[in-house]
């Protein structure tokens, strides 16, 4: 048959372009084909859950399709088969091909219902932030403590992604995936993240802290995490929920520091927040740091972009 | 009496029917209703398929090239909405009108103008959904599940978009109320519940299914209405309603929805493995029960679109379950079918390759699923090109799949004529290999943190766009063969005959190819009822 | 053009070609553009209105053809069952729209109301988006949407009129099933009288019920715009408050075709589907009685 051999040679053809590839290295999209393990606790767990159900349905895969191709093989009327039209009804495997599900399925339900009780549970918190969406970024509130800002998608990503703007996405640094100020949390506590939105909906998504909550305007969500102990780096993730024109432009970026790195900058944000927001400073007023305020320059100026620390690396 | 009856006789031969355009415009035959359908699903999937492809441009590498980001999203949302009530609801749709009566031993639908009705007011839905792209502010861009609050800042096009739905729901609630009035009203005398082909099986639940979830999209997008336009407070806050309300009643539409556009799928399937197996359907009270148990659990899962809105844990529990479960009827149907093939004489026409990749590549569909429906897992996986993965395998390798392996079996049926076999294989090769090509990447994008509905994306994730959207290509070009070879066809092509294929049974094969105007004039004797029905 | 001259009747009937489907989809796409350009302010009501006319005439026109046909004695029984069975699932997807509204109802009481308060697992919504709601039922939400001016509203009596409207639509389903036993019987007057009655009762339920409306907006700061008690308030009261008129209107024409002399004791298709219609009218009306005024 024509189709077979044409088949046979365009398989052939797809082989060699694949050898051609550029090798997949650490960096190359080609080696991103599975979800990473996160940074927390509950993030392994969840990718633990994630591979124990791929394989389980791997292995169901197999066996179905297996005999399904050996039927399409060994029952071929080319071949002369004949077929046993008696073959109707058996309750035995009826029955067996209804209870085996059954037994695997209830094994598939006992983890994820475990991990999701341990992921519901919202207490003991040792910081609270309010995150609020709106259309386009992220707005942080630091409940009590004084420091409020606005995270927003970095200059040069911004400017690259425009409509004809020019720029090749391959040389800005994390296109997309960088904003100007980061949310900045310690590690080795169980940060509450009480989740709104100001607009319309949107989703915080960092998928190595194994969060993703939306962010409904007028209710409040809660989630939370637990960075490893030790753990700093950055983090990055994004709005996960259609929220118009912007939505894909709207990133996270969560900047993970020691106890007591943390507790300096909180200490000096406030402080500055606090200056800048009295009638005294000379300082633009509003309570959000940014790259334009000198007084808010220090956490500005920590560029996510220069840190090494990134999410491959650890994972 | 003699009179009248050879009245009756003469006039059957001249079948009366209307020429030219009346005949399409006044048709109340449920042939000709059937191929209207069918034309416009076509249609349909050719316009829903051209915004895929622009959609797969634009992500072809990262970077804005062509659209405008609302444009994106526009085109987006008009995707969703066009294949899903334009091209899968109306194929199926179509597909009953030509078989149902055939399949049942009846001379028609049950209520032949308002079968005509429930058509034409398609056509005119699209012209107003379509039609929006051209007001100001674009069409709508909310994503074809609509969620307020975000759906509530679409300009002129909003009522534009609630009314075509209000017009599509009319519409399928029509049709399916003729569904269900012709199976259970119209069945030839000896055609028992139990001895109907699984494709009427199916259309009956479906047709349930439809007017039960149907009307509660309707109240939905009225309450968006109101809220957009009289000030009501359903999905807001601050007047004590909640958007997320909306998604409840959305989904308790929108996941029987998507069995909607399954079941007559399974149907198919189920008729189209026998035949070429050349051996009974396996277990076929169990794929009744199996199709039964699919639509009453449909009702009970919704909220697994929503697990990272925040309910209450018990909430979430609950809907991982019963979910879970659907797995369990949706296997006895992949086994049933498996064991259909087992010790059969298998042969491979082009329905068959088409039945053939169903199976394997629905049941990936299937397991990715099962995948989102435990909950922590789904946190990583929802709102990403999981989902798209997941949903494009049921949807395209499933549904759409199942559509055409009907085109292709019926099809001698219904023009007369034998279509190129080869074109035909050519065709299934051609399209199983592109759409793995298409969709199989997405699953990696989705684990790798790819979001849905965005129309630029970060640079790492380039390689599996450009291979995504190289397998668009090819898959819509392949489709072209498609539509040429069904024309080829209804022109020439050697005459098949009354059975076209050598292991079809049932009704429709008893009748002559193409049937005559009015498909079975005369009941079937219960002896060639039961040669149909030999399960 | 419909003709009637069809088969062997006793068999089947098909009717051939019709215009009225296109015609209706035509009429109902003019109405609908005429509803989305007064919407969008385009050309006010002057589509939606001659598009409504039209489309009354053409459901006049195409019933009309259906029960001419009727009349000549071209149905069997087989039409007369498909008939039945399409009415009865018609009604049943009205049931399921309004389950839509009735959901959203007990949604809002159930679930959104209380979390706005702080209950359930939505402790900090109270907390920090609005720390002095307090839920409760009625209410315009935590941020007093719509009412009087200075936000307050007060909610309807349930032992005034609406309760007078629960009597006068219980008696109406008395009534209607009065004038089926008199059909069935093949006493003609009796029939008139009560079928008259049922519908003289449905009008007045629609009168008062405008007159309510006329109170809550005038007195009582009670709105659409009233928060989720008004959204819910208004859309289920309004929809079925528009079911009955369509039915009183329905119950009119049977009653016309009753003095013409129509229907016989055993073949009333239309009859019956009208009274399985005002039946669930009246059913509606009970749930509404009960969790809309009542609870
Ligand atoms: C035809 C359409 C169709 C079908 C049939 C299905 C079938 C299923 N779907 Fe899918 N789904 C969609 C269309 C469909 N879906 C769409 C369109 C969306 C996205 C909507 C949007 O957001 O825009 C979606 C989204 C979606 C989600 C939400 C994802 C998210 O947004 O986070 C979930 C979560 O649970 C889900 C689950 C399932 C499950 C469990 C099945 C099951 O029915 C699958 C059952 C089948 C099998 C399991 C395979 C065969 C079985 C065996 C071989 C037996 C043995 C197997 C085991 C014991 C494991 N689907
Ligand atoms: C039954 C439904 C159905 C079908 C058949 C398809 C078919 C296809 N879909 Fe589907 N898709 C959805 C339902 C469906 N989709 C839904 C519900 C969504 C979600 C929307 C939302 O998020 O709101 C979605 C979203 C969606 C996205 C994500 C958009 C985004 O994130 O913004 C993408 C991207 O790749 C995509 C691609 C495709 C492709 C390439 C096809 C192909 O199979 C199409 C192939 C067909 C043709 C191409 C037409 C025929 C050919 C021609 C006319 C010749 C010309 C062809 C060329 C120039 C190549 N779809
Ligand atoms: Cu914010 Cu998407
Ligand atoms: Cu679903």
């Amino acid at each position: 048959m024509t189709i077979r051999k044409t088949l046979a040679r365009l398989a052939l053809a797809a082989a060699a372009g694949a050898l051609t590839l550029p090798a997949w290295g650490e960096e190359s999209g080609w080696a991103q084909l599975n979800m990473p393990q996160g940074v927390t606790d509950i993030s392994r767990k969840i990718y633990a859950l994630h591979m124990e159900i791929f394989w389980v349905c791997v292995v169901i895969g197999v066996v179905v399709f297996g005999a399904m191709i050996w039927s399409m093989i060994a029952f071929r009327k080319s071949k002369g088969a004949v077929a046993d039209t008696t073959l109707v009804h058996n309750t035995q495997v009826e029955v067996v091909w209804t209870v085996i599900p059954v037994i695997i399925l209830v094994a598939m339900a006992v983890p994820a219902a475990r991990t999701l009780i341990e992921i519901e549970d919202t207490t003991r918190t040792g910081l609270n932030i309010k995150v609020t969406g709106f259309q386009w970024g992220w707005e942080y509130d630091y409940l009590d403590q004084g420091v409020t800002y606005f995270s927003h998608l970095d200059r040069a990503s911004d400017a690259a992604r425009e409509l004809g703007s020019g720029v090749d996405p391959t040389t800005v640094p994390h296109y997309l995936l960088n904003v100007d100020h980061p949310l900045v949390v310690p590690n080795g506590v169980k940060v509450r993240l009480l989740i709104t939105g100001a607009d319309v909906i949107h989703s915080w998504w960092v998928k190595d802290l194994g969060v993703k909550k939306d962010a409904i305007p007028g209710f409040i969500n809660e989630a939370w995490f637990k960075v490893d102990d030790g753990w700093t780096g950055l983090l990055r993730g994004n709005c996960a929920e259609l929220c118009g024109r912007d939505h894909g432009f709207m990133p996270i970026v969560v900047d993970v520091r020691s106890r007591a790195d943390f507790d300096t900058w909180l200490k000096n944000t406030a402080a500055e927040q606090k200056q800048a927001a009295s009638p005294g400073a000379s300082a633009p007023t509003g309570p959000l740091p940014n790259a334009t305020a000198p007084a808010a320059a220090a956490p500005a100026t920590r560029a996510p972009a220069t840190a090494t620390a990134t999410v491959a690396a650890a994972g | 009496m003699a009179e009248p009856h050879a009245h009756a006789a003469a006039h059957d031969d001249h079948d009366h029917k209307p020429h030219g355009w009346r005949r399409w415009v006044f048709a109340t035959n449920h042939k000709d209703i059937g191929t209207m359908y069918l034309v416009l699903s076509c249609t349909m999937f050719f316009i829903g398929g051209i915004a895929a492809e622009c959609i797969r441009l634009e992500l072809f590498r990262p970077g804005l090239q062509f659209f405008d980001p609302q444009f994106f999203n526009s085109l987006t949302t008009m995707h969703g909405l066009i294949m899903i009530f334009g091209a899968i609801m109306p194929a199926f749709v179509g597909l009953a009108n030509w078989m149902v009566p055939m399949q049942v031993g009846a001379p028609d639908m049950a209520l032949p103008r308002l079968n005509n009705f429930s058509f034409w007011i398609l056509p005119f839905a699209f012209t107003l959904l379509i039609g929006s792209f051209f007001v100001p502010g674009g069409a709508p861009a909310g994503g074809w599940t609509m969620y307020p609050p975000l759906i509530l800042q679409t300009g002129a096009a909003f009522p534009m978009l609630i009314f075509s739905v209000h017009l599509m729901g009319m519409s399928s609630i029509l049709g399916a109320i003729n569904v269900i009035v012709t199976i259970m009203n119209m069945r030839a005398p000896g055609m028992t519940l139990l001895r109907m082909p699984l494709f009427v099986w199916s259309w009956l639940i479906t047709a349930y299914l439809l007017i039960a979830v149907m009307p509660v999209l309707a109240g939905a997008v009225t309450m968006l209405l109101t809220d957009h336009f009289f000030g009501t407070t359903f999905f807001t806050a601050a007047g004590g309603g909640d958007p997320v309300m909306f998604q409840h009643i959305f989904w308790f539409f929108g996941h029987p929805e998507v069995y909607i556009m399954i079941l007559p799928a399974f149907g198919i399937i189920s008729e189209i493995i026998p035949t070429f197996s050349r051996k009974p359907l396996f277990g076929y009270e169990a794929m009744v029960y199996a199709v039964a148990s699919i639509a009453f659990l449909s009702f009970i899962v919704w909220a697994h679109h929503m697990f990272t809105v925040g309910m209450p844990l018990a909430a979430q529990l609950f809907f991982m379950l019963s979910t879970m479960l659907i797995a369990i009827p949706t296997g006895v149907k992949v086994f049933n079918w498996t064991a259909t093939m087992w010790k059969g004489s298998l042969s491979f026409e082009p329905p068959m390759l088409f039945a053939l990749a169903f199976l394997f590549l629905f049941s990936i569909g299937g397991f990715s699923g099962l995948m989102l429906a435990m909950v922590p897992a789904d946190y990583q996986y929802q709102d990403t090109y999981f989902v798209f993965a997941h949903f494009h395998y049921v949807l395209v390798t499933g549904a759409l799949f199942s559509i055409i392996a009907a085109v292709y079996y019926w099809l001698p049926k219904w023009t007369g004529h034998m279509y190129d076999m080869k074109l035909g294989t050519w065709h299934f090769w051609l399209s199983a290999i592109f759409v793995n090509v298409l969709f199989f990447p997405q699953h990696f994008l989705g684990l790798a943190g790819m979001p849905r509905r965005i129309p630029d994306y970060a640079v790492q994730f380039t390689d599996w766009n450009m291979v995504s959207s190289i397998g668009a290509f090819g898959f819509g070009l392949s489709q072209l063969l498609f539509p040429y070879l069904i024309i080829k066809c209804i022109r020439a092509g050697r005459a098949a005959g009354n059975r076209a294929w050598e292991g079809a049974h049932g009704l429709e094969w008893e009748l002559p190819s193409p049937p005559p105007f009015h498909s079975w004039t005369t009941p079937p004797s219960d002896a060639v009822i039961a040669r149909g029905a030999a399960h | 053009m419909t003709d009637a001259h069809a088969h062997d009747s006793s068999q089947y009937y098909i009717p051939h070609h019709s215009p009225w489907p296109i015609l209706g989809s035509v009429t109902l796409f003019t109405v609908m553009l005429g509803a989305v350009s007064y919407l969008n302010d385009w050309l006010g009501a002057w589509v939606f209105l001659p598009g409504a006319a039209l489309l009354g005439t053409l459901f006049f026109l195409w019933f009309g053809t259906v029960i001419d046909e009727n009349q000549r004695g071209i149905y069997n029984l087989q039409v007369d069952r498909s008939f039945r069975m399409g009415m009865m699932w018609f009604i049943f997807s009205e049931v399921m729209f309004f389950a839509a509204f009735f959901g959203a109802l007990f949604y809002a009481r159930v679930l959104s109301v209380p979390w706005l308060g702080g209950e359930g697992v939505k402790v900090f919504t109270n907390y920090i988006l609005w720390p002095h709601f307090e839920p409760a039922w009625p209410t315009s939400g935590p941020g007093h949407v719509g009412g009087r001016a200075d936000s307050s509203f007060n909610v309807m009596n349930p032992l005034g009129i609406p309760a007078l409207n629960t009597a006068i639509l219980l008696t109406s389903g008395f009534t209607v099933t009065m004038a089926h036993h008199a059909l069935r019987a093949g006493k003609r007057t009796p029939l008139a009288i009560w079928l008259a009655l049922t519908f003289l009762l449905g009008f007045t339920f629609v009168g008062f019920q405008a007159h309510e409306y006329g109170e809550a907006y005038a007195n009582m700061g009670l709105k659409l715009s009233t928060g989720i008690y008004g959204s819910t308030f208004f859309m289920l009261t309004g929809f079925h408050g528009l079911h009955v008129t369509i039915g009183a209107i329905m119950l009119t024409v049977i009653w016309l075709r009753v003095m013409r002399g129509h229907f016989t004791p055993k073949r009333h298709f239309a009859f019956e589907a009208v009274a399985w219609y005002w039946h669930f009218v009246d059913v509606v009306w009970l749930g509404l009685f009960i969790f809309v005024y009542w609870l």
